[in-house]
């Protein structure tokens, strides 16, 4: 299990976060539970399976919802 | 083509307020329908895209979002032809959205100041031997790093070689430069004044004191309390609830028009950002003071405090001894200065300590005889003369008289809470002295604040016995003080507290020892200097374990949960106002309602950003 830190544009409205956060809770081999999006500091944190999808294809997810990712860290949890 | 779209919003907002102009004045102006028809409808669809593909986006994610609602609306506004309203509300909507932005980005600014403080490179000694300049999470303990004059330390670590002087203030608030030279530790994110060295890296990123700082205040800013949650919760089926009473309305009534109006007025703008926009600025300005938050619920429970307990030493009285008070008796006072320095100089009791720093620089003679008497003192002979140096117990097995007036001045040092150390030259008393921990610099005018700013009750608890506990007490004027307690018994006297009489207790101790009585108030702070202790267990964290920094905590706290009501009250306000309007007076429509909605917002954040600026008066 991995646990990543995404760095995201400035969030602007409060129903931005909703949007990431169900967007990434919908991916396969994410943990629905951990996925944590923070207004104030704009970022999304969440453990995820690396043998089921990579950083990339989580970063592709919140892209495509508009939202520009600026760093991610993953860590080995 | 969406993304393009989203990056381009402002740039559709100017154009479609220059097309809502050309509309408005080719109909007023130049009685000139057409033009006027063609502007707005232009301007309507321009603006509706951004909205329209966020609304698609939310809703493959299954989310009814207010863009959901809004494209509804302008649609349906289109539909009945009402130009004039879709054109309006698009561009209020992404005109409010634009200016949420620039004012929430001003009530996160002290936060990110913080944060933009972290180190991002540093220069790394490669295999080569050579320094070369890396990312600093590139970093990895035991690397050897270089920092020049004025870089960041990029990481915590101890000085291997060169010296310098370095400005601290980031990590302790204190912003008078501090030396360093071989084996200082040195921390990540404070600044090299002056100077050269090479450090070995200890802890690196988020092990950093620094870095603990940091994630402490942004997980802070974002943390959430019960009312949040519930509003969040609320929120999530407020929005889809609106969208079915608009569906309702339409059917029942076959009034699109109203049902759209409905959609525009249910938006729940202000109250899902109200509290946020509070949340962030207080615990900014908390960080600008030197005064870490840990997040909504402390700001909560800080604000509604009853009553602060304090242990004495090391949080009210300095915590090391000094010579409070003294007197001389008779002639030759300063060769009995000497005499008592130099038998003191071979001692490393406390109050030794304390009486040598008093006396300074004197003249020492050779000391013989030494003869140290167990509960008593010193005797010994120094200079050809016998002298004593302790308590009244040893005076009198000396042989000493002490006179009227000596007593007197016994009497009245021990009252005050002092340890006394008699001096006496061939049987005569010569020095008196009082030594005592010392109430610290500016703490009396400190907790004078705090009682101003509604704090019932001021307790001290003291390991020290009950007459030193009482005279702190005094000077003070604090509403209890016990002495005599131990770590257990502090904690349970909190436990008391809370259970038994319901209050909520902040406990200010020194972090060490009194690590229960910290996590069982609902409020601990550590003014421990270790700085790392005072981080973990403190619920409020002052930099520097600065005492003075207390009663703007307290005050913060205070404005910051006002603040969160005002702005819940505004935004609830303004949707009881806007759907009583809709069903009673005839001037509400979409554009009204959509200006009324953005207004709120902006006035929360607004209102919220008034608490950067808060300070105690």
């Amino acid at each position: 299990m991995q646990k990543a830190t995404i760095q995201l544009e400035d969030l602007v409205c409060p129903s931005c976060v909703q949007k990431i956060e169900n967007a990434v809770r919908l991916l396969d081999g994410v943990e629905k539970e951990s996925v944590n999006v923070l207004f104030n500091s704009s970022k999304a944190k969440l453990d995820f399976d690396d043998d089921k999808l990579s950083i990339v294809d989580i970063e592709k997810a919140i892209t495509a919802l508009g939202y520009e990712v600026k760093k991610s860290q993953v860590k080995v949890k | 083509m969406q993304r393009f779209i989203l990056s381009k919003k402002n740039h559709i907002t100017l154009v479609s307020a220059i097309l809502i102009v050309i509309g408005f004045t080719g109909e007023l102006g130049f009685k000139n329908e057409a033009v006027a028809v063609a502007a707005l409808v232009l301007a309507s669809i321009l603006g509706a895209m951004p909205i329209a593909i966020q609304a698609y986006q939310a809703l493959k994610v299954k989310i009814v979002s207010i863009d959901v609602l809004v494209t509804i609306a302008v649609v349906g506004a289109f539909f009945i032809q009402n130009f004039e309203e879709s054109a309006i509300v698009t561009f209020l909507f992404l005109f409010g959205a634009f200016l949420e932005q620039r004012t929430l980005n001003k009530t996160r600014s002290a936060i990110k100041e913080l944060t933009e403080m972290a180190p991002e490179s540093a220069l790394k000694q490669m295999a080569s031997g050579e320094f070369e300049e890396v990312d600093v999470d590139e970093v990895d303990v035991g690397d050897i790093l270089l920092v020049k004059t004025g870089a960041k330390i990029p990481v915590d670590g101890t000085v291997l070689s060169g010296e310098g002087s370095i400005n601290e203030a980031s990590i302790t608030g204190e912003s008078l430069p501090v030396s360093k030279e071989k084996g200082s530790t040195v921390f990540a994110g404070t600044i090299l004044d002056n100077g050269t060295i090479q450090i070995a890296a200890d802890r690196v990123g988020e092990d950093t004191t620094f870095g603990k700082i940091i994630e402490l205040v942004e997980e802070a800013q974002d943390s959430k309390s019960e009312a949040e949650r519930f509003i969040d919760r609320f929120s999530k089926y407020y929005t889809p609830a609106v969208l079915v009473l608009g569906i309702l309305v339409w059917v029942f009534s076959r009034n699109l028009e109203l049902a759209i109006t409905i959609l525009v007025l249910g938006c729940p703008g202000a109250l899902v950002i109200g509290v946020p926009v509070s949340n962030v600025a207080g615990i900014g300005n908390g960080a600008r003071h030197g005064i870490l938050l840990k997040g909504s619920e402390v700001i909560g429970d800080f604000s509604r405090l009853d009553t602060m307990v304090f242990d004495k030493t090391g949080t009210l009285t300095a915590g090391n001894p000094s010579v409070a008070e003294k007197e001389y008796y008779g002639e030759n006072t300063q060769e009995a200065l000497g005499y008592l320095a130099s038998i003191e100089r071979e001692s490393d009791h406390p109050l030794a300590r304390a009486v040598l720093e008093e006396i300074g620089e004197t003249k020492f003679s050779l000391v013989e005889n030494t003869e140290v008497v167990k509960g008593g003192g010193i005797a010994a002979t120094v200079g050809g003369h016998r002298i004593a140096v302790g308590n009244v117990a040893l005076m009198e097995r000396e042989n000493v008289t002490l006179g009227e007036q000596a007593k007197a001045d016994i009497a009245r040092f021990e009252k005050s809470g002092n340890s006394l150390v008699l001096t006496s030259v061939d049987g005569e008393l010569k020095v008196l002295m009082g030594v005592r921990d010392q109430i610290r610099p500016g703490v009396k005018k400190d907790l004078r604040r705090l009682k101003k700013l509604g704090v019932k009750n001021l307790v001290m608890l003291s390991g020290d016995n009950q007459g030193t506990v009482d005279a702190v007490s005094r000077e003070l004027g604090l509403t209890e003080a016990h002495g005599s307690m131990l770590p257990e018994d502090k904690s349970a006297y909190i436990k008391r507290l809370i259970e038994e009489e319901g209050q909520i207790v902040a406990f200010v101790g020194d972090g060490v020892n009194d690590s229960p009585s910290l996590a069982l108030a609902h409020i601990g702070i550590a003014m421990g200097s270790g700085t790392d202790v005072a981080i973990e267990t403190s619920d409020v964290v002052l930099m520097n374990s600065d005492f003075s920094r207390l009663p703007h905590a307290l005050g913060l706290t205070k404005a910051t949960a006002r603040n969160m009501k005002q702005n819940i009250l505004i935004a609830v306000g303004v949707v009881l106002f806007l759907l009583a309007s809709v069903f009673f007076s005839e001037w509400m429509n979409m554009s009204i309602g959509m200006l009324v909605h953005e207004a709120s917002i902006l006035v929360v954040i607004l209102n919220g950003m008034r608490l950067l600026r808060y300070k105690l008066r």
